[in-house]
């Protein structure tokens, strides 16, 4: 058997190289799954009540590096019972989790904004758990029309 | 290599006013998902934490991921009863903390 010759060797490169990029292509994408996943471990398993948090995101963000993100929740703010912990989650990021946020009863008010990077079209999720153990959400799907995450 | 952070809050409030206070802070949040020239991955690089205590005492804090966008804008609100100071802390991946402070009069 012939071996393959040095200059049917260098015609092979360009073609297995651009197999190789193919496949790193893009960042890898989360999975609705992923952030299923990580809304349970905030949420313990627990069914969130609607209603409550006002959460305000663009219908169709023009860019996806920098997309607004608001939201206030309709919730005393007392020592004995307010809100405590805010997460927010979008479910097809290169990584579910957007940020994480905790309030105290000198908040005054259980709101915050922020800017945020969406990778392409996705739910956005808002979910806030109080003292006293109650569980809330809300969420907001954004058509992406530019993905922001580098790619 | 001085990020410095922009603050907007009022110089007086009420007792039991609820101010609003906006922060901006100039910083890349290197995702870690971005490729350079060469197609080589930056790697990540971001404010992961920041913090807001009023007179010594924590009021409002938050993690954040790269999937907040460059030069973080943090508003939220806190419930003055009492003249003081304000202390904002933002954290980098590095370790750095970067500090501000702002006074707010209260009647």
């Amino acid at each position: 058997m012939r071996s393959i010759s040095r200059r049917d060797a260098l015609l092979l490169v360009p073609g297995l190289t651009a197999l190789a990029l193919s496949a790193t292509a893009g960042p890898l994408l989360a999975t609705p799954s992923e952030a299923a996943a990580e809304i349970g471990r905030f949420s313990g398993g627990k069914t969130a009540e609607p209603g409550k948090i006002a959460l305000d995101l663009p219908e169709i963000a023009e860019n996806g590096n920098s997309v607004t993100l608001s939201f206030d929740i309709d919730h005393p703010m007392a020592a004995e019972r307010h809100v405590s912990d805010v997460l927010v989650i979008a479910d097809a990021n290169p990584s579910p989790r957007v940020a994480a946020f905790r309030f105290t009863p000198m908040s005054g008010r259980a709101a915050a904004a922020t800017r945020i990077r969406l990778a392409g079209t996705q739910m956005v999720t808002v979910m806030a758990k109080t003292s006293d153990g109650k569980l809330f959400s809300a969420q907001r799907q954004v058509k992406v029309t530019v993905g922001g995450c580098g790619g | 290599m001085a990020e410095k952070p922009r603050i907007r809050l009022p110089k007086q409030a009420g007792r039991g006013e609820i101010v609003e206070i906006k922060t901006l802070m100039a910083h890349v949040m290197e995702s870690g998902q971005r490729k350079d020239a060469g197609g080589k991955l930056v790697p990540r690089k971001i404010i992961n934490r920041f913090s807001c205590a009023f007179n010594g005492k924590p009021v409002f804090e938050c993690e954040l991921e790269p999937a907040i966008a460059a030069n973080p804008y943090l508003q939220f609100s806190v419930k003055v009863d009492e003249s003081g100071v304000f202390t904002f802390n933002w954290t980098d991946d590095d370790g750095t903390v970067i500090t501000a402070e702002e006074r707010i009069t209260v009647a």
